[in-house]
């Protein structure tokens, strides 16, 4: 197992490698010069000297190799609008989304996988088919939209929520602070919440479909712990897929955190892009991207872990 | 209905069957017409199925309807509840009829959400096809590439693209186009590999038949049902997610219909006319799961597992 982890591990290095190339062709590939859509009209020679500075001059793959290099010592450039350290700005930004992603991670893994082990229990009755149908709605609605609708009842409508920002950033634990998260973290647990019911119910329908389960309702277990063993043979799954869903809630974000204008780094992404503030956008991106090679790198160790006949090879 | 026992029968590696045992004497079915018989009879698949036409025909021929113009703004008319004269579904934040707008959207929205699909299926299908097919180096080579694109997740590969390349219709499709090849190339690499070493395949070639022919019997038609079953769902995802690319401005731009492009310029209006404002995402939730409970119905016809 032990040699399945590294392997893993060293697997993860050519792919970040691969990502990182990925993101900067990225933003090359945009017509134009990164600085000319800034600074707008100015003089040739000042832009040919800023060009220099900020290292635009050099040939591609040599701008490439000093990205990269400042990138892994922490330095990522500083902000063509603001000129703050990109650094600093992905920092205060990835913070945030952490914490609403993990708040609708959790929220939405106890919710899911609650609801589903359930309809999977009571396959057929009513309540199965209640959880099914709202699992498949929950699978197609475009979070962007629940969110709205979020902001429609519960601010407008009924004004017992802000709709937007963070509200005041030096306490975390207020009640001002929370009252701004909970319905980000609604729209974002949405989607996840509804994959890991599907999977948890169609897991514990499998599992309660085997024989040892069988063997232990013969044994005259009680049926609240018969339960518990199939909940601990659906876990590992679960929990797979809700790791899974907890990367691709950091991405995306994006769209949930511009509703919102919720200060995360879907939200200074969607502001870099139409600034045209390469080193911001870059930085966003790789940093997203490598969290979400990091994560689906630890689910896959857990998974092993949890599940020693899972490791391959 | 002449009584029969169906036995769904998936012989090892081979193509799926089900074998259709007549007690009656009745003339034995095919696979495919067995599937459609399941769909037929699937309430769901069905409801869903109707819905969809009904959306995509009225967006087809939404020219013809005799709808008002959906670009005609209106400025004395402006954001119009519902269920006013003349503007069933009301009006938007310049006075544009709603219902003709949602309708004459659905043309825009389709197609984003149906192009990208079919481009990643004959691109990724040929990648799938040539790794799973040639093996060797052009295997690791493909599928080493694939493992860097799936090392981003979805939305933030379509922001990224769409929003590299600039804002714009071409540009939201390229960026959904190229998200969805590496899922479909190993779709299809992970059927064409499994075939490919069966034993049938290998009595085909014994017998004379080429690589065109394997693959154009054998593997296609094994891959046939997981791909259509996975090309609905990628609809599903793909309707949401380029509608959401409109939505932060990266998709199609305004006058134009399109939902995410009608959601985001209405959302300044959620707090005169809510209702207004939600419509066109109703729409885009709609579409997107009839897609992903026609790719279900699909799913447990064909007996697939993905």
């Amino acid at each position: 197992m032990l040699n399945y982890i590294i392997r893993r591990i060293l697997y993860t290095i050519p792919i970040a490698l691969g990502v990182s190339l990925v993101v900067f062709s990225l933003v090359h590939l945009a017509p134009g010069d990164p600085l000319s859509a800034v600074v707008g009209e100015v003089d040739q020679k000042m832009l040919a000297e800023m060009r220099a500075s900020f290292g635009y001059d050099k040939p591609l793959p040599v701008q490439y190799l000093i990205w990269l290099g400042n990138a892994l010592s922490g330095d990522m450039g500083y902000s063509l609008r603001s000129g703050a350290p990109v650094f600093e700005m992905l920092m205060n930004a990835a913070l945030n989304t952490i914490t609403i992603g993990i708040a609708a991670a959790l929220a939405g893994f106890l919710a899911g996988a609650v609801v589903g082990m359930l309809a999977g229990y009571h396959h057929g009755t009513w309540l199965d088919k209640a959880v099914s149908a709202i699992a498949i709605a929950g699978v197609s609605v475009p979070h962007y939209w629940l969110a709205i609708i979020l902001v429609i009842v519960f601010s407008v409508q009924l004004g017992w929520l802000p709709s937007m920002g963070a509200g005041s950033a030096a306490a975390i634990w207020s009640w001002d602070a929370w009252k701004h998260m909970i319905l980000p973290v609604i729209a974002l647990a949405a989607i996840p919440s509804a994959i890991v019911a599907r999977t948890a119910r169609a897991c514990v329908m499998e599992i309660l479909s085997m024989e040892f389960v069988e063997a232990l309702r013969a044994r005259g277990l009680p049926e609240y712990r018969v339960l518990l063993h199939v909940a601990r043979n659906a876990l590992p799954t679960v929990l797979a897929v809700m790791g899974l869903q907890f990367a691709h809630l950091l991405g995306g974000s994006i769209l949930v955190e511009t509703v919102f204008s919720w200060p995360g780094t879907g939200y200074l992404l969607n502001l870099a892009i139409f600034d045209r503030d390469v080193p911001v956008l870059q930085g966003t991106i790789l940093l997203l991207a490598l969290f979400f090679v990091l994560i689906n790198l630890v689910v896959d160790i857990l998974q092993t872990w949890v599940d020693p006949r899972i490791s391959r090879g | 209905m002449s009584e029969k026992i169906t036995l769904p029968l998936t012989i090892p590696g081979g193509q799926p069957a089900a074998a259709e045992v007549p007690v009656g004497g009745i003339a034995q079915r095919t696979y495919w017409q067995n599937v459609w018989r399941r769909i037929v009879r699937d309430p769901y698949t069905m409801a869903c199925a109707f819905v969809l036409l009904l959306i995509t025909g009225a967006a087809l021929f939404a020219p013809w309807l005799g709808l008002p113009d959906p670009t005609q703004s209106n400025s004395g008319q402006r954001l119009l509840p519902l269920v006013s004269p003349g503007h069933l579904l009301g009006t938007d934040e310049l006075g544009r009829d709603m219902l003709s707008r949602l309708i004459h959207g659905g043309r825009l929205s389709l197609m984003m959400g149906v192009t990208p699909v079919l481009a990643a299926l004959l691109i990724g299908g040929a990648l799938g096809l040539s790794a799973g097919f040639l093996g060797g180096r052009t295997n690791m080579l493909i599928m080493r590439l694939t493992d860097v694109f799936y090392a981003f997740p979805s939305i933030l590969l379509a922001v990224a693209i769409a929003g590299s390349l600039g804002a714009g219709t071409s540009n939201a499709l390229l960026a959904i186009t190229v998200v969805f090849i590496p899922p479909v190339t190993r779709v299809m690499e992970s059927v064409t590999t499994q075939v490919r070493t069966m034993d049938f395949v290998e009595a085909a070639r014994a017998s004379g038949a080429g690589s065109f022919t394997i693959i154009r019997i054998h593997i296609l038609g094994n891959v046939l049902g997981p791909v259509l079953v996975y090309a609905t769902v990628l609809v599903s995802v793909s309707i949401v997610i380029s509608a959401g690319l409109s939505f932060i401005g990266l998709g199609a731009s305004p006058p134009a219909a399109e939902w995410g492009l009608m959601l985001n310029t209405l959302r300044e209006s959620i707090f005169l006319a809510p209702l207004n404002a939600v419509l066109p995402g109703f729409m885009i939730f709609i579409t997107s799961m009839c897609f992903n409970l026609i790719s279900d119905g699909l799913r447990s016809a064909m007996d697939v597992r993905l």
